[in-house]
């Protein structure tokens, strides 16, 4: 298979200005495929937790590759292509499941063991002496691809690549100090859900990154009086660009101001209060005033927490205008009946109805839409600046900017 | 008893498909459990939703966000609900369980199979009139297209 180069040009050099046509050109969306989610990155694909015995299997894709993740013999994880040497079936036909030593192909019964190494070919030998495998096939030439995995806070991760550099570097300091700092111990799934979503898997991703929209377009927070952008906070974008945190601060002195009401903006109300404010009754679980952080590892994760509330968000591409949004909604196994129940009603503000998500669900297609016939016209990404260096504010693009700056970088604009 | 519970579905589905959604926090008590599920949530015993109320003020502040703060482009329903199979009795309620299927018609005017499930209820008599006290929605899929704004 040959990487078929991106046929656009990328339009000047400053990361404040993004062409349209990234969102929907098909050549380019394969070249991110080979480039991005099958080059020197690491992939979300799932938990440890999911894992726990050799033998215990999800599966899930990178970029629209389909892979297994397995819990091996010796207790590491592997990661193989979902595709079986002989004839291409899927080798694992289930989203999860345990499988024994072994995986078999239901095709022709080919099998496969827990590193997806080839090692059994039914009648390889023929049947009454007739027929098999020729002299010349070796088992150990044929299989699928098997990727890299790798494991922090309880996620794992693969690449294609031999050049994605550790875990640990590939995130950096500061952002593995802040995934750690909500995935520092056990977690326990408290239950799935996929959002099929009708826009680019870019969108979704730069929406994630852009503080900005968060409390106008979200306007529940703002509504109800719980939540602005003039709280504290700010963005943190890793040196390459690649992977962010933006967190919001509870500093308690922001109450009083009016700057939604100056500008204008149609969230400003004092009507509103919810009848139930235990949907907001919150205890600081990990030793800090972040009321919320927002996590991203490029190219396709989010960890959340909202409260709360925690997540992991799998981002995955399904051609040019189309992905899915993979929610796994988590708890902590030492979690109390209380905070499990605590973790259930904050689970409304995210999610395919969340308060504070089920917006992010349909601006994506607003703009995939918007779009259609403007494939030469740029957006405008100038909040904050053009650059993409960490800020203390929420009001900025510059995660986003720092999204293009990687995007780049990997796709050789 | 299945008449009513039927008699019921069929007041729930028309207060949400006529876009009554102020009348819907009625159909329940107080406390009560509301959430949207998914089977293989269920099958697993995961306890989320991607809805969740476990008092009638939080399906009361689910329409006032709807109304007042959510942003998502105007869609309605159609509900077709199925004949409730009653499942006896237990903790001082009556358990049903009846199948759906909800259309959701967006703005454009495109209309497709949003969700088919089943409503596993719990249900009490509150002064004469029949109330959920607990109704989870078990979607058959796993998958939401977009967003789910209305209840189900
Ligand atoms: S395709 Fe898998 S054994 Fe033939
Ligand atoms: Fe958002």
């Amino acid at each position: 298979m040959s990487t078929s180069p991106p046929r656009r040009e990328w339009p000047g050099a400053t990361l404040a200005r993004v062409p349209y046509w990234v969102y929907g050109d098909e050549a380019n969306y394969r070249a991110e495929l080979r480039r991005i989610f099958e080059g020197p990155v690491w992939n979300y694909v799932g938990l440890e937790s999911d894992l726990a015995r050799t033998g215990d299997f999800r599966t899930t894709f990178v970029g629209e590759m389909p892979v297994v993740v397995v819990r091996g013999e010796t207790g590491e994880i592997h990661a193989f292509e979902n595709r079986c040497a002989h004839r291409g079936a899927l080798i694992a036909l289930d989203d999860c499941g345990s499988t024994g030593k072994r995986f078999q192909c239901v095709y022709h019964a080919w099998s496969y063991d827990l590193r997806g190494a080839l090692v059994g070919v039914a009648f390889e030998k023929g049947a009454n002496g007739k027929g098999g495998m020729p002299e010349s096939f070796c088992k150990a030439d044929h299989g699928p691809r098997q990727l890299r995995t790798a494991t922090i806070g309880g996620l794992v991760f693969a690449s294609l690549s031999p050049a994605a550099p550790p875990i640990e570097e590939y995130l950096g300091e500061a952002v593995r100090a802040r995934l750690l700092r909500v995935l520092g111990r056990p977690v326990q799934v408290l239950g799935r859900f996929v959002q099929a979503l009708p826009n680019n898997w870019k969108l979704y991703v730069e929406n994630v990154k852009d503080t900005y929209h968060a409390s106008l377009l979200h306007t529940f927070f703002s509504t109800f009086h719980i939540s602005r952008l003039t709280q504290g906070g700010g963005v943190l974008v890793s040196p390459d660009g690649a992977h962010h945190v933006s967190a919001t601060i509870d500093r308690g002195d922001d109450r009083g101001s009016t700057a939604y009401r100056d500008q204008g903006i149609r969230s400003e109300s004092d009507r509103y209060r919810l009848t139930d404010p235990s949907l907001l009754d919150t205890v600081k679980e990990f030793g800090d005033d972040i009321q919320l952080q927002i996590l991203t590892v490029f190219p396709n994760l989010v960890v959340q927490q909202v409260y709360n509330a925690l997540a992991v968000r799998q981002v995955l591409p399904k051609g040019p205008g189309a992905m899915e949004l993979h929610w796994t909604y988590l708890g902590f196994a030492d979690d109390t009946a209380e905070m499990r129940r605590r973790r259930l009603r904050q689970a409304n503000l995210v999610g395919p109805a969340g308060y504070v998500s089920m917006e992010d669900g349909c601006v994506g297609g607003f703009v995939q839409r918007g779009v259609a016939a403007a494939e030469d016209a740029l957006s405008v990404v100038n909040m904050g600046g053009e650059g993409a260096e960490s800020q203390d504010t929420r009001a900025t693009e510059a995660a986003v900017r720092g999204f293009w700056k990687a995007y780049r970088a990997y796709m050789g604009y | 008893m299945l008449e009513r519970v039927s008699r019921l579905n069929a007041e729930y589905a028309r207060a949400i498909d006529d876009d009554r959604l102020e009348d819907w926090p009625d159909f329940f008590t107080e406390p009560c459990l509301y959430s949207i599920t998914s089977a293989d949530n269920h099958r697993q015993g995961m306890p989320v939703g991607v809805i969740y109320a476990d008092s009638k003020g939080m399906l009361k502040d689910r329409v006032a966000a709807l109304r007042e703060a959510n942003v998502y482009e105007r869609q309605s329903y159609r509900h077709v609900v199925g004949l409730p199979a009653i499942l006896g009795e237990r903790d001082g309620a009556v358990r049903a369980e009846t199948p759906f299927l909800v259309v959701r018609i967006m703005r454009d005017g495109t209309m497709a199979l949003f969700a088919t499930g089943r409503y596993l209820d719990a249900l009490v008599e509150e002064a004469g009139v029949l109330r959920f006290r607990e109704r989870v929605v078990v979607c058959d899929s796993s998958r939401i297209d977009t967003l789910l704004a209305i209840p189900l």
